[in-house]
């Protein structure tokens, strides 16, 4: 059955956010749970997370970056156009108690996927305390949200351009030093979340990261998107996508990541000859 | 003494040419070679070829009506008991089914009675002849839920439908087919074939709910309280196996489940004109000699391979696979490193793999299966390079919707623990195909559909069993 895009709104020049008729997923989805969707015949199936979903409209949002085809594609869907096939909500919804004061961290538009789990923390009881950074001010998205829905925000850029200069880590770095931490949920880059682990490795500080392994089915029948945590294969599509961060073998998984790299450029070469930037500004 | 008829051949595409295509190899049988090959059967009063059919085909009757050239009352015969025949016609592996009970396999060559059934199928798709659609006499007002659109599936709820039940099959994929469509390759079976025996199913009355993970998107609690008042699930053998060897993670090591999932399912042999990629190098190493490896290799070919091996630790006797499948993979080119072991994958810096190191094995005591144990032969280590890998070494039962029924009954191995109702410990639940038996064979699932289809309605109509 085909879904509906109710809107679709620009964050930044390669952000958008969509909101998009999914009647059955709306009703199920949980914090950390994503969907697959694939846009046209032709498409390829992508993972994106759940940023929320509304039950009355019966619609969910999605946010996404344009990095290659399919994601391209999605993002120059305009309201009342389509996407073929959507299904979900996959993978283990993130482990949401009272933990006391946990640390949220979001990279770039990983920013989209730790907000609903700051968001259930902060409804569980928990002090949460932010962290957002982006390369500079245009790509920071979501900082009003994540406001709201934190005891504290800090923000950083690579540039100074909002917030602080630096990285995220500079900042996790501080609060380590500073008082008590009970969980640390981090998403974002692969780098990111390996800076992350290091730096809450030595104070043992239960550190969750939420994968982006390459996959197709989502439902764990093919094995694209397995990873090494400790000394096991994990399928992250179904295991996941949440792992222990001190478990997860970050360098065999940035390698996965390059699996279809050359693919990739020729998929993307190929849709930018057909189709002329429809965000021009 | 009439002459002796020979076993027409199959007319098959070119091997030079079909390695390089994804066009059907096998091209059918034309009505003359069909005619001839129907003569061949002796109408044996008391046949035993049907009792090698697990779906109960009147076998000789519809051969008796290709012989009187009526090809569409063939197949209605044939459609009386199976609804998939032009995908069976192509896939079974008669040689140990119906075939292996002809009486003239006992001194020739037997019928060729899976070509016959294709050939009566495809006859009636080629010339487009209207099927009558069979409906149900009284429709009965109870809805049944079956889960995966796989054989299992689509048997169960075509006859289930045809017994007057409101069905819908619940699929967690875009498409319908189970491993008709993102396992077994184009060349082997045109999905084109696939969507017209599934329209068909369709028109039955048959309600397909695509995209559906039943345990995610719904639970079985969820469609009970939409009013499903039975269920079968006939989630196959999805959880693709790994060798558990050192370098199994590096690039270009695929589960043939991804593999052709990619080729098939998502079309990457199309790509750039599909989306989906799928990166085969130059040399490609296949694990295993079952249907899905035979597949894998001739797919890996197909994508430009130059060189493609299968590699098996058991000999040439053991190999799973169809003989026609194997007959057609030598055909083509493929090698076969048989008594052979994968020991560990090497990789380049990148993380790419560059070899696959094996040992050789000799064969010792048989084993639990009655099979020759392969015993690896001490210093005979050597290295096959190869840039990519594909694990077809076996599929098991996904946990996925499994685990969301506490009350279910699974044996160690993880398969549905059924009744001789083909009921699981849960009442109403029932079971069938790949995720009761282990991966198996299509026709088997489809008997397994039928049979359950049978006891739901049994169950359904006073909640006992005769
Ligand atoms: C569980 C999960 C949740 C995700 N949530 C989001 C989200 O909320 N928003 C968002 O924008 N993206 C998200 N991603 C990443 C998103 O799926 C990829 O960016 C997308 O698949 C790229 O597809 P493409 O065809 O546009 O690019 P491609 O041409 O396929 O790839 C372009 C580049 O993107 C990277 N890439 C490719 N596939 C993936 C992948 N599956 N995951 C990560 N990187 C990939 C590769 O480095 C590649 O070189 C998520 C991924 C996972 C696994
Ligand atoms: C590559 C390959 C080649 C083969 N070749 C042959 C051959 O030549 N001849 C032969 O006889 N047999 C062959 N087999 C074996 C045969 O295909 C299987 O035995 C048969 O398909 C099993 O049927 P099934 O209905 O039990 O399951 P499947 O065909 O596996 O179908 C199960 C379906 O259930 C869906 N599903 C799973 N979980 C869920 C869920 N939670 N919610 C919704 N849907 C779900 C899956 O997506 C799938 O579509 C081959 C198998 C493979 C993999
Ligand atoms: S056993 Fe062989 S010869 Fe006899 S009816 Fe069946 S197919 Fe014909
Ligand atoms: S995406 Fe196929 S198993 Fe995870």
């Amino acid at each position: 059955m085909p879904h509906k895009i109710i809107r679709n709104e620009r964050l930044n020049s390669n952000v958008c956010r969509l909101e998009i008729e999914a009647i059955d997923i709306s009703e199920k989805a949980l914090p950390g749970q994503f969907i697959i969707l694939r846009v046209d015949e032709q498409g390829e199936r992508i993972p994106l997370t759940l940023l929320r979903t509304c039950q009355k409209a019966k619609t969910v949002e999605i946010i996404v970056q344009e990095v290659g085809t399919t994601t391209l594609k999605l993002c120059a869907l305009r309201s009342g156009d389509e996407i073929k096939d959507m299904i979900g909500p996959l993978g283990v919804p993130t482990e949401i108690e009272n933990y006391g004061r946990a640390i949220c961290i979001g990279g770039g538009v990983g920013i989209a996927e730790i907000f609903p789990v700051a968001r259930a923390l902060k409804d569980a009881g928990n002090e949460v305390v932010s962290i957002i950074g982006a390369r500079n001010k245009d790509f920071l998205i979501l900082e009003r949200e994540m406001r709201d829905v934190s005891n504290q925000l800090h923000i950083t850029t690579d540039d100074g351009s909002h917030g602080r200069r630096g990285f995220v880590s500079d900042v996790l770095r501080e609060l380590l030093a500073w008082g008590k931490i009970d969980i640390v949920f981090a998403v974002g880059p692969i780098p990111m979340m390996k800076v992350i682990s290091d730096v809450t490795r030595p104070a043992k500080i239960k550190t969750i990261v939420s994968l982006n392994s390459i996959m197709v089915d989502g439902t764990g029948m093919c094995g694209s998107c397995r990873v090494t945590v400790g000394d096991k294969v994990k399928f992250v599509c179904v295991d996941g996508p949440d792992f222990d961060a001190h478990l997860v073998d970050f360098t065999e998984l940035s390698k996965r990541q390059a699996r279809f790299l050359e693919n990739e450029k020729v998929s993307l070469e190929k849709y930018k000859g057909e189709h002329k930037p429809c965000h021009q500004n | 003494m009439p002459p002796k008829l020979e076993r027409q051949a199959m007319p098959a595409q070119d091997a030079r040419k079909r390695r390089k295509n994804f066009n059907e190899v096998a091209l059918g049988y034309t009505e003359e070679l069909a005619l001839a090959e129907a003569k061949r059967c002796l109408g044996c009063k008391n046949s035993k070829c049907r009792q090698g059919c697990p779906v109960d085909i009147d076998i000789k009757v519809f051969i008796e009506v290709i012989r009187k050239k009526d090809y569409a009352g063939a197949l209605r015969i044939i459609k009386e008991k199976n609804n998939l025949p032009a995908i069976c016609g192509r896939v079974c592996p008669q040689e140990t089914q119906c075939e292996e009970y002809c009486i003239l396999s006992k001194k020739d060559k037997p019928v060729a009675i899976g070509r016959l059934e294709r050939f009566v199928a495809d006859w009636v798709i080629d010339k487009k002849i209207k099927e009558e659609i069979p409906q149900a006499v009284i429709k009965k007002n109870k809805k049944v839920a079956v889960i995966g659109s796989g054989p299992a599936g689509l048997t169960c709820a075509a006859d289930l439908s045809k017994l007057g039940y409101a069905v819908t099959v619940f699929e967690g994929l875009h498409a319908s087919g189970g491993v008709l469509r993102y396992g077994i390759p184009e060349f082997r079976l045109p999905k084109h074939i696939l969507d017209i025996e599934v329209d068909f199913i369709q028109k039955l009355g048959v309600n397909i709910a695509l995209n559906i993970v039943v345990g995610k998107t719904k639970t079985v609690e969820d469609l009970r309280q939409e009013g499903f008042e039975a269920f079968f699930v006939g989630t196959g053998a999805g959880l693709p196996y790994f060798l558990e060897i050192p370098g199994e993670n590096l690039n270009g090591v695929y589960s043939a489940n991804e593999f052709l999932t990619r080729v098939n399912l998502m079309k990457a042999y199309k790509f750039p004109e599909y989306d989906t990629p799928v990166v085969i190098g130059n040399k490609a190493c296949v694990i295993g000699a079952g249907n899905v490896a035979m597949d894998s290799a001739r797919a890996a070919l197909r994508l430009g391979a130059e060189e493609v091996t299968i590699v098996y630790r058991r000999s040439v006797k053991e190999m799973p696979a169809r003989i026609e499948e194997i007959e057609h993979a030598k055909e083509e080119g493929i090698k076969f490193h048989l008594l052979t072991a994968p020991l560990r994958i090497l990789g380049d810096k990148f993380g790419r793999v560059k070899a696959l190191i094996c040992i050789k094995n000799k064969l010792g005591e048989p084993d639990a299966s009655g099979r020759r144990r392969p015993v690896p032969i001490a210093g005979s280590e050597f290295e096959l390079l190869s840039e990519t890998v594909i694990c077809a070494i076996g599929q098991g039962p996904n946990p996925l919707l499994l685990s969301t029924l506490p009350d279910l009954k699974l044996n160690k191995r993880g398969n549905v623990v059924v009744d001789h109702n083909l009921m699981t410990s849960i009442p109403g639940v029932f079971a069938g195909g790949d995720i009761v038996t282990g991966a198996a064979t299509v026709i088997e699932a489809m008997g397994a559909g039928k049979h359950a289809a049978e006891k739901i309605d049994s169950y359904l109509k006073n909640k006992q069993f005769p």
